[in-house]
C-alpha cells in the first residue's frame, strides 16, 4: 500500500506513476490472482494561489496503462453552486489519481456543500469546505479514495486559498502545489518560480552573506503563463499528461474558465 | 464399485476422490466473483452526425475455447440507448435482468406519454450503471464488465461513454474495450480524433469504420468470431441487427507472414 | 365528556366510515395561511402570505426551495414541513447523484404521498398536520400539485390551501382558461390577485408579508428549452408585483408589466 501513494519515481528502479513493475516473487512461490479495486489513471493538476485570485489547473488526459482512454475527462470540478450547472459556485475541486474514487468524491464534497447551502442559506467558505474534505477522506482511512485533491477558492478576506491533501486526508493551506503524476517534474519547477526558491540578489555576496530575492506576489498573467509553461514541460518528459489544459480562476467576479491545446502525443 | 443408487450418476469415488461439497455450505466466508469465467472480448463504437453505432462479435469464449458462438452482447434500452458488454458473460446476464427491472419501472413513471421525454436517456444511464459498478467494487464484488453506453443526452446530442469494473467512466467520441482498444481505437481515431470530425461523420461513413475495424479484430483477437451484432442509434430509436456476417475479408496477408523474429523460411 | 369515540388514534374508522384524526389533520392545514399555486405551459408560481406572530416577531416562511427545479409552499404546521421538505431534499440529491437528471416533480410528490399515508395506517403515528402545493419542472413542463395530509397527492392547473382559501379558489376558477397561455409576470399577477381575495377585509399584501416563487423553462436561443431554477422573492424584490396587482394600479398594466421585470435582475 505505501508504494502506491509514493511519489518517489525511483522505488524499483525508472518506472512510471502506475505499477507495470513485476512484484517481488511472493512466498512460496503462491501467486494469488485478486480483484484490485485501484488503478491509476494518470494525468496531473496544479494550484497557485495570488493575492486576490486563485488558479487551478490540470490536463484532461485519462489513462489506464499506455492507453489514452479519452482525451477530454476534466479533474477539476465546481462545487457547492445552486444549481447542477454550477454556475453561482465559488470554490474548485480538482482530483488525481483513480478517476472513479476522484468522481466519488467530488460528488460527495459536492452534495455536503448543497445541504449546508440548504440548511444556512449561505455558500460554505473555502475554509469550512476543506476542513470537511479532509475528514471526508480521513473517514476512508482503512480504504482510502485514492485521490490526491487540491481545494481552491478565496478566504473570507478575500484572498487566494489553495489547500492540498493526500490520500487519507492529511491538508495544509499552501501558496502552491502540484498534484499527479507529473508532481514531481512540476513542484520544484513551482518552488523557484512562485516561492523563489534558490533565487538570490545577484551581486548580494557570497555564502552567509547571500541574499535571497524578496518575494512578492504573482499577477494573474504571470501565474496563467506559469502554468502553462509547467504543463508544457511536463507533457514532454511525462506520457501520462497531455490532450488539453483544463484552467480555472477564482476571483471575487466568479470562476473563469479557459481550455487550451497540449500535445496529444 | 458403490452400486447403491444414490451414487449413480455420480464421479466415482475410487477414480476421482470424494466428492468435495465445501462450495455448497452457505456459512463460512462468502465469495465473490474472483476472475470472469465465460468472457465475451471487445465491443467498439463511434459518433456520428446523428447518432452511434455500436458493434461486438457473438462469441463468448470459455478461457481459449470459443464455447457459445451464438451470444447477443449489445442490448437495448428502452428503444433509446444501447449498451455493449464486453468481460463476463453472466455478469453481463445480471445486468440485463436488472436493467429489465429498470425499464419496467420506468416505463410506470409516466404510462400516460408515449414519448420518450422524461425517460432516462443515455447519459442518465451511463450515470446510473457507474454507480452501481463503483458500489460493486466497494463491496470488493465486481461485476467484471466492461461496458459501453450510447444514445442521446440530456441536450438530445449524441452521446458514448463507458463504465468498468472499477467504475472509471469516460466518453470520447470512439471507444472500444479490450483488445479493440489497441486495434480498433486507432483505426476509429482517424475518422473520428474530435467531437468536431465525428460531428462531421455520415451514417454510412461510421458503419463502414465499425465493420473495417471488426474485420481487423477479427485477424488478430484470437477470442473472437466472423459473427456480429451491429447497432446504430438515432433519435428515431435504436435498429439493431444480431446476426451479421463479416463481409471481404481476405486472409492473403497470411502467406506473407514467415514466422516471427529472425526466421525467414 | 367524550364528544367522539373514533377519533383517538387514526387507525380506526367511525361507523360512517371516516378517520377523525386525518380529519383533523386536514383542519390544520386549514388553520396556516393562504398560499396559492398556478402553472401555466412555460412556467408555475407560488404566492403566500406570511404571518407574524406578533409585532415584534419576525415573518414565517412559507415558501422552500427543494431543488433547483422544485419547491414548495405550506399551510400548516411548519416544523412538519421541515420534516417533508428535508425528506424531498435528500431524495432529489440522491436522484441526481445516481441519475445525473433532476427528479420527475410526480415521482417526488408520490413519494412524500406515501410517506404521509404511512401515518394514516399505524397506531401510534401522527398524519402530518400540513398540506402542500408543490411547484416543479421537469421533461413534462411545468407542474403544480397538492398534497394533503391525508397521503392525497393531485396534480392541479392552480389551487390555493390555508386560511380562507376558498376566495382565492373562487378567483382561480374563475380566471381558469387564462392560466395555460400566462407568462411569468401575468401568472405571478393572477397569484398575487387570488391572494387578495382571501385577505381580511382591512388587511393589504405588503413587502413584508408577501413572498412569491416561480419555476418554468425558458426557450433557448436555438429552440430547445433550459429549466429556469426556482427562486424565492421576498421583501423589495416583490414590491414591483404587489404594486403592479394594487387596487388603483388596475388601469395601467402595461407599466407594471415592465417594472415586473425589473425584479428579475
Amino acid at each position: 500500500m505505501a508504494a502506491m501513494f509514493s511519489q518517489n519515481p525511483l522505488m524499483n528502479g525508472p518506472n512510471y506513476s502506475f505499477n507495470d513493475a513485476p512484484r517481488t516473487a511472493a512466498p512460496e512461490g503462491a501467486r494469488q490472482h485478486r480483484f484490485d479495486p485501484y488503478t491509476d489513471n494518470g494525468g496531473s493538476t496544479l494550484a497557485i494561489a495570488g493575492a486576490d485570485f486563485a488558479i487551478m489547473a490540470g490536463d484532461t488526459r485519462l489513462t489506464s496503462g499506455y492507453s489514452i482512454n479519452s482525451r477530454y475527462h476534466p479533474k477539476l470540478f465546481k462545487i457547492g453552486g445552486t444549481t447542477a450547472d454550477q454556475k453561482d459556485a465559488t470554490i474548485v475541486l480538482s482530483v488525481v489519481g483513480f478517476a472513479a474514487d476522484g468522481e466519488a468524491l467530488k460528488e460527495r464534497l459536492d452534495a455536503i456543500c448543497k445541504m449546508y447551502r440548504y440548511r444556512h442559506g449561505k455558500p460554505m467558505s473555502v475554509k469550512a469546505c476543506a476542513q470537511r474534505l479532509s475528514t471526508i477522506l480521513y473517514q476512508k482511512r482503512f480504504f482510502p479514495y485514492y485521490v490526491y485533491a487540491i481545494l481552491g477558492g478565496l478566504d473570507e478576506e478575500g484572498k487566494g486559498a489553495v489547500y492540498s491533501y493526500d490520500p487519507v486526508g492529511s491538508y495544509e493551506r499552501e501558496q502552491c502545489r502540484a498534484g499527479g503524476a507529473a508532481a514531481s517534474l512540476i513542484m520544484p519547477f513551482l518552488d523557484n518560480q512562485v516561492n523563489f526558491k534558490n533565487q538570490y540578489e545577484p551581486g548580494s555576496g557570497v555564502g552567509h552573506a547571500l541574499q535571497e530575492r524578496e518575494r512578492k506576489p504573482l499577477t494573474r498573467s504571470e501565474g496563467e503563463i506559469l502554468v502553462k509553461d509547467a504543463f508544457d514541460g511536463a507533457v514532454e518528459r511525462h506520457i501520462e499528461v497531455g490532450d488539453g489544459l483544463q484552467m480555472m480562476v477564482i476571483t471575487k467576479d466568479g470562476i473563469e474558465e479557459v481550455l487550451l491545446p497540449l500535445k496529444k502525443d | 464399485m458403490d452400486h447403491r443408487p444414490q451414487a449413480w450418476g455420480r464421479p466415482r469415488d475410487d477414480v476421482y476422490g470424494a466428492y468435495d461439497h465445501s462450495y455448497l455450505q452457505n456459512s463460512g466466508p462468502r465469495q465473490a466473483t474472483q476472475a470472469p469465467i465465460v468472457t465475451g472480448t471487445s465491443v467498439i463504437a463511434i459518433k456520428y452526425k446523428n447518432g452511434v453505432v455500436m458493434a461486438a462479435d457473438n462469441l463468448a469464449s470459455y478461457g481459449s475455447l470459443a464455447r457459445f458462438p451464438d451470444v447477443k452482447r449489445l442490448r437495448v434500452f428502452l428503444d433509446s440507448s444501447v449498451i455493449g458488454f464486453s468481460g463476463d458473460v453472466s455478469d453481463m446476464q445480471f445486468l440485463d435482468r436488472h436493467l429489465t427491472e429498470l425499464s419496467i419501472d420506468e416505463a410506470y413513471e409516466d404510462p400516460s406519454s408515449d414519448s420518450k421525454a422524461g425517460q432516462l436517456n443515455a447519459a442518465n444511464l451511463h450515470k446510473y450503471l457507474q454507480k452501481l459498478l463503483y458500489k460493486r467494487r466497494n463491496d470488493f464484488d465486481p461485476l467484471w464488465n466492461q461496458l459501453l453506453i450510447a444514445g442521446f443526452d440530456g441536450d438530445s446530442k449524441p452521446y458514448l461513454a463507458s463504465v468498468d469494473l472499477r467504475g472509471t467512466s469516460f466518453t470520447s467520441p470512439s471507444l472500444a474495450t479490450g483488445f479493440g482498444s489497441a486495434l480498433a481505437q486507432p483505426i476509429m481515431r482517424r475518422y473520428a480524433a474530435t467531437e468536431e470530425d465525428a460531428a462531421k461523420l455520415s451514417r454510412e461513413e461510421a458503419v463502414e469504420v465499425i465493420k473495417e475495424c471488426m474485420k481487423v479484430l477479427y485477424y488478430r483477437d484470437a477470442r473472437s468470431l466472423d459473427r456480429y451484432s451491429i447497432a446504430v442509434v438515432t433519435k428515431e430509436g435504436v435498429e439493431l441487427k444480431e446476426d451479421e456476417q463479416l463481409e471481404k475479408q481476405s486472409w492473403a496477408f497470411a502467406e506473407q507472414i514467415k514466422g516471427y523474429g529472425t526466421q525467414t523460411v | 365528556m367524550f364528544r367522539n369515540n373514533y377519533d383517538n388514534d387514526s387507525v380506526t374508522f367511525s361507523p360512517q366510515g371516516r378517520i377523525f384524526q386525518v380529519e383533523y389533520a386536514a383542519e390544520a392545514v386549514k388553520q396556516g395561511s393562504v398560499v396559492v399555486g398556478i402553472a401555466s405551459k412555460t412556467h408555475a408560481v407560488l404566492v403566500a402570505i406570511k404571518r407574524n406572530a406578533e409585532e415584534l416577531s419576525s415573518y414565517q416562511k412559507k415558501l422552500f426551495p427543494i431543488d433547483e427545479h422544485v419547491g414548495i409552499a405550506i399551510a400548516g404546521l411548519t416544523s412538519d414541513a421541515r420534516v417533508l421538505s428535508n425528506f424531498m431534499k435528500q431524495q432529489c440529491l440522491g436522484h441526481r447523484l445516481t441519475y445525473g437528471r433532476n427528479m420527475p416533480v410526480r415521482t417526488l410528490v408520490d413519494m412524500i404521498g406515501s410517506k404521509a399515508q404511512i401515518n394514516t395506517q399505524h397506531y401510534g403515528k401522527r398524519p402530518y398536520g400540513v398540506g402542500l402545493l408543490v411547484a416543479g419542472v421537469d421533461d413534462h413542463g411545468p407542474h403544480l400539485f397538492e398534497f394533503q395530509p391525508s397521503g392525497m397527492t393531485e396534480e392541479m392547473v392552480a389551487f390555493a390551501i390555508g386560511a380562507r382559501s376558498q376566495m382565492a379558489r373562487t378567483y382561480l376558477e374563475k380566471n381558469l382558461d387564462a392560466f395555460a397561455d400566462c407568462g411569468r409576470e401575468e401568472l405571478i399577477r393572477h397569484g398575487l390577485k387570488a391572494l387578495k381575495e382571501s385577505l381580511v377585509q382591512d388587511r393589504e399584501l405588503t413587502i413584508d408579508n408577501t413572498s412569491v416563487a416561480i419555476v418554468g423553462v425558458e426557450k433557448q436561443e436555438d429552440g430547445t428549452t433550459k429549466p429556469q431554477p426556482f427562486k424565492v422573492y421576498d421583501g423589495q424584490d416583490v414590491s414591483a408585483w404587489i404594486e403592479s396587482v394594487a387596487d388603483n394600479a388596475e388601469a395601467a398594466p402595461a407599466t407594471a408589466e415592465g417594472e415586473g421585470m425589473d425584479v428579475d435582475s
